[in-house]
């Protein structure tokens, strides 16, 4: 019955400080090879479609790319003389907001399921890449959520979408400040508290307004597809659905605080600023 | 003697690791909520079939293992486990006479016992009440017990585990 007390222990540890961070590592480390051996058709597969695609086909994929980075550039081109114009501005107005560069690295899925009843994800990266609790998590279209348990290995993400989880946002058109909340469904967010007369209409993209420090500002989080106004009621119903493909994404951007602010740290392995080389 | 005695115990853990490995294989969508609790019901068999071996810190062991594994709080399965272990090792002697489908029936109430204590925990610390579908896990699970029984039964007389 001491085991008993001592698991009920563990819970409140585990629940309320986070000591135990050191024994979860441990035993991810004991559980990793169950988790590769489960991921292992899955990856093996792709690398098969890899080596054995043809020719052609590379050809093909090679040019479409070839396309998509001109066009991707062109943008980039236009992004950049905006961002030096807007510190200009900025430097006008002597305002301390500063864009530093955030390095980021490119982590990958393992395919296997958690608890049916969380959305969380297991990534194939951790405290070996320098990854660290509470970093945010990005995929190509938006927020994707962030980690909650680094083991050496692997490490847990929290997706925007699960009920213990809220993310700090903005309405991108007029910078209206609220939290967008997790649901449970997979393709749905809930932002509470929102005025009746609040200027919030279907189809404004809601993008991390950086409040609370944990995420970076502006990048889209979601797009909100209802907005519900009950006259008997103080506050809106507004429901958004998640930008980031966070049921289809196989690989997920890590990001870093930004170089300019804190601590140094230890760069990350392979930075996604170079051009995707790095096939994880 | 001691040799003799501990026969078999890789192949004690090798099930556990093939119940850890089913449990998160990677299913789709709609089969997720049906997806038998493999380490209970394995734990369940060497508990009757060996209380004298594997018990409630084997449970224990397991549900740690199992809460990593599945991302929830470190504790949540260790404690249903463990308590699960504790009543098939006191009620081994009873639950082994019993014909196949009143063992089943307590393998039942024994699975029903891990989703509720982990549904209590969920509630303690705040996370939202689970889909009526949630207790089809256990319904599962001990409609497949005869065939695990079976199963279970002929590797444990083939590799003479004691």
């Amino acid at each position: 019955m001491g085991l008993v007390l001592l698991s009920i222990g563990f819970m409140t540890v585990d629940h309320r400080e986070h000591h135990l961070d050191s024994v979860r590592g441990g035993l991810s480390v004991l559980v990793y090879p169950l988790q590769w051996l489960v991921d292992l058709p899955g990856s093996t597969s792709e690398w098969f479609r890899e080596s054995l695609s043809t020719r052609r086909e590379l050809q093909e994929e090679n040019a479409s790319l070839r396309t998509q980075q001109l066009l991707l550039n062109t943008q980039l081109q236009k992004l950049e003389s905006l961002e030096a114009e807007n510190r200009r501005l900025r430097a006008l107005l002597d305002s301390s907001f500063q864009v530093g560069k955030r390095p980021m690295l490119i982590a990958g899925l393992l395919s296997v399921d958690m608890d049916p009843y969380r959305h969380q994800i297991e990534l194939n990266k951790g405290t070996l890449d320098h990854l660290f609790e509470g970093q945010p998590l990005l995929d190509s279209q938006g927020v994707m959520g962030q980690l909650i348990h680094v083991g050496p290995f692997t490490a847990t993400a929290m997706l925007i979408t699960d009920p213990s989880h809220a993310i700090p946002v903005q309405v991108n058109r007029n910078g209206l400040r609220t939290i967008a909340l997790g649901t449970g469904a997979i393709d749905r967010l809930e932002l509470p508290h929102i005025p009746d007369n609040a200027d919030i209409r279907v189809g404004d993209l809601l993008v991390t307004s950086g409040l609370g420090g944990r995420f970076p500002p502006g990048y889209p989080v979601a797009e909100v597809i209802d907005v519900e106004q009950d006259p008997g009621r103080a506050f809106s119903h507004v429901t958004a659905r998640p930008r980031a493909l966070l049921d289809r994404s196989r690989e997920v951007l890590v990001v870093w605080p930004p170089e300019l602010e804190g601590p140094p740290r230890p760069p990350p392995a392979s930075t996604a600023d170079e051009p995707a080389n790095s096939d994880t | 003697m001691n040799l003799t005695r501990h026969h078999g115990g890789t192949l004690i853990l090798l099930t556990f690791a093939i119940a850890m490995l089913l449990t998160i294989i990677p299913l789709s969508d709609s089969f997720r909520a049906l997806r038998p609790d493999w380490v209970a019901l394995t734990l369940i068999f060497w508990c009757l079939a060996l209380p004298y071996r594997v018990s409630v810190g084997s449970g224990f062991v397991a549900g740690l293992l199992l809460d990593v594994l599945t991302g929830t709080l470190l504790g949540q399965h260790a404690l249903a486990l463990s308590l699960i272990a504790y009543v098939c090792v006191r009620l081994h002697q009873r639950i082994r006479i019993y014909p196949m489908w009143q063992q089943a029936l307590t393998v039942l109430v024994l699975l029903i016992l891990h989703q509720l204590v982990t549904l209590w925990i969920d509630s303690i610390i705040g996370r939202p009440s689970r889909p009526p579908s949630y207790w089809l896990q256990s319904l599962v699970s001990a409609a497949l017990w005869p065939l695990v029984y079976r199963l279970m039964t002929a590797l444990r007389v083939n590799f003479s585990v004691q």
